[in-house]
């Protein structure tokens, strides 16, 4: 790991002007940052430490639920809102990393957690998102974990978060405080970039711009939701396919529909073509087996993933049986 | 707990077993001699910051990339907190600080200034071990022992949090601790006594 130096700022507009600068970088919960720093494949000369700025509350009423920026994953899985009104989150955090690791994660470093792909951790390897230009040995290589939705020849790297697939399929909102003071609103599904022919721009943050809440609308849909999670071991594992699905019913019909899916996209993916196929519908199984063939339309599996196009049909159909049960 | 089931016994017990492989010398008389590693050379961008670590103040002068991995074993003279992967994937490193359990690898020790860190040695009261450590002895939780530092100091946390409510619980909350011996259902018959007994006293 590179030295660095550390500040422990006074507020969050010093903390955003010491992370616009060159080399500056926030520190939330540090789960990521740390293994990155460790493996050089981020060296920030100064670390920002935000954990002290008051951006770690969970608000939840009738306008929604609001989760600060800092809140931890273990606090938000726990909380009673949270359980009962949007049960896709907490299911979400709850297959998530580890207790520990829970215990120190944050909600905005968890959306800004980088890619799992292993060319990209490993430094003796290239790789377009670490080193622009020098290419992408996965394409042809080691791929079974990537993507097969929203790739370019550039790189098909998955982006890790099973949480920001559940807050994708919820509508959620990510609000940003800039350099000056400047303040934003922008929507999830807009906040990743898919990674063209720039993999290393992962977002739309500006320098030194600071999540400081993700807020999610309430719906009916989202108090009946869930999160299904298919790994290559019972716990502690990234998705190899995740679903977040919520419904909303009238009787044995769908009145509404959310829904997005882990493992197999370059962002967070949802599914709107599904969503809108579904609405209107009775919950039957072969209304659900169309509706996932909608899913991997366009889908480009690079060989050792080939399986998830399978599995990505087969999961969502389990999810929506579960959901509309 | 067992009478007689105390920290002194248990180091007793080992240096019996040690004793019984005598044939293979377990250090080398030129390994032995090695001194202590000297205080690091004052670098430019080092700090001075104080933890708190099992009740005791503990002043350190680290460089801000230090983790409290490394400031506990390699400063601290720690070494019962034990580094497995270095990158969160293990648990071996598992502390706690301010009563939560988190990885100490992944986290910096500057950022625990005013935080109260607790280690493994910081569990037992004098020779008297924590009971879910007299419950690993009693269930012959561990083989080789390296992750069971963290192994405890996540079980303990576990039970706090109120997650040992069935074997599948226990399973699921020490999801991030791996035992490369495997020793994991004595792991899970251990902590279930600990609640059980918990439960009947409550
Ligand atoms: C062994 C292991 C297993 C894991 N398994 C899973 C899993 O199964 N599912 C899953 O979803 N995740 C998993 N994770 C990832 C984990 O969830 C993330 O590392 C964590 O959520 C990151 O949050 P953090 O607060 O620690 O971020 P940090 O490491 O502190 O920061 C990450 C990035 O976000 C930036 N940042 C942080 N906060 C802000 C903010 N408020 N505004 C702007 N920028 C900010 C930092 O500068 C940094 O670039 C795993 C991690 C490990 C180590
Ligand atoms: S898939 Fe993306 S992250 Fe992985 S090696 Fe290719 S360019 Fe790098
Ligand atoms: S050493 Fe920290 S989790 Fe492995
Ligand atoms: S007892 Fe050997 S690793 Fe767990």
């Amino acid at each position: 790991m590179q030295s660095f130096g550390y500040l422990d700022p006074a507020d969050a507009d010093a903390a955003i002007a010491a992370a616009a600068a060159p080399g500056g970088k926030f520190i939330a919960g540090g789960t990521d940052l740390m293994q990155l720093m460790k493996d050089d494949v981020e060296a920030p000369t100064r670390i920002v430490d935000v954990e002290k700025l008051p951006y770690g509350a969970i608000e939840a009423n009738g306008s929604g639920l609001r989760l600060g920026a800092l809140a931890r994953m273990s606090d938000v899985a726990a909380h009673p809102a949270v359980q009962r009104d949007y049960p896709v989150i907490a299911q979400a955090l709850l297959a998530s990393a580890s207790p520990q690791l829970r215990n120190m994660a944050t909600m905005g470093g968890n959306m800004l957690q980088r890619t799992r792909c292993h060319y990209f951790r490993d430094t003796g390897f290239p790789c377009n998102k670490r080193n622009p230009g020098s290419g992408c040995p996965a394409i042809h290589g080691e791929n079974r974990l990537l993507a097969i939705l929203g790739g370019s020849e550039h790189c098909i790297a998955t982006h890790p978060s099973d949480l920001a697939v559940a807050l994708v399929a919820l509508d959620t909102s990510v609000e940003l405080q800039g350099v000056g003071g400047a303040r934003r609103t922008v929507a999830l599904g807009d906040f990743h970039r898919l990674p063209g022919d720039t993999p290393q721009i992962e977002t739309v943050l500006q320098p030194g711009e600071l999540i400081t809440a993700l807020v999610v609308p309430p719906s009916a849909a989202a108090r009946r939701s869930a999160y299904l999670k298919v790994r290559d071991r019972a716990s502690f594992e990234f998705a190899l396919v995740s679903a977040a699905v919520a419904l909303e019913m009238q009787g044995n019909t769908i009145a509404d529909a959310r829904i997005a899916m882990g493992g197999v996209g370059t962002k967070p993916w949802r599914l709107p073509a599904v969503e809108a196929a579904l609405r209107g519908q009775a919950a039957t199984p072969e209304n659900f087996t169309a509706a996932a063939g909608l899913a991997v339309e366009g889908a480009m599996p690079a060989g050792k993933n080939d399986f998830k196009v399978k599995l990505m049909q087969r999961t969502l159909v389990r999810a929506l049986s579960t959901v509309a049960a | 707990m067992k009478p007689g089931l105390t920290r002194r016994g248990l180091i007793g017990r080992s240096v019996a077993t040690a004793g019984g492989l005598a044939a293979v010398p377990l250090v080398t008389p030129a390994e032995a001699a090695i001194p202590a590693a000297p205080a690091p050379v004052r670098t430019p961008e080092m700090v001075d910051i104080v933890l708190q670590v099992n009740g005791r103040r503990l002043p350190l002068t680290i460089e801000p990339r230090v983790s409290l991995l490394d400031a506990l074993r390699e400063q601290a003279g720690l070494t019962g907190t034990k580094k497995g992967c270095d990158r969160g994937s293990c648990g071996a490193c598992t502390v706690h600080v301010d009563g939560r359990r988190v990885n100490s690898c992944l986290t910096l020790a500057i950022r625990c200034q005013g935080r109260a860190v607790t280690t493994i040695e910081g569990l037992a009261e004098g020779d008297e071990l924590h009971p879910v450590q007299a419950a690993f002895i009693r269930h012959d939780a561990f083989q080789c022992g390296y992750c069971t530092p963290g192994q405890i100091m996540a079980a303990t946390a576990l039970l706090d949090e109120g997650h040992a409510g069935s074997d599948a619980e226990i399973r699921e909350y020490m999801a991030g601790n791996i035992c490369r011996c495997g020793a994991y259902n004595h792991i899970v018959d251990a902590i279930r006594d600990v609640a059980s007994q918990a439960a009947g006293k409550g």
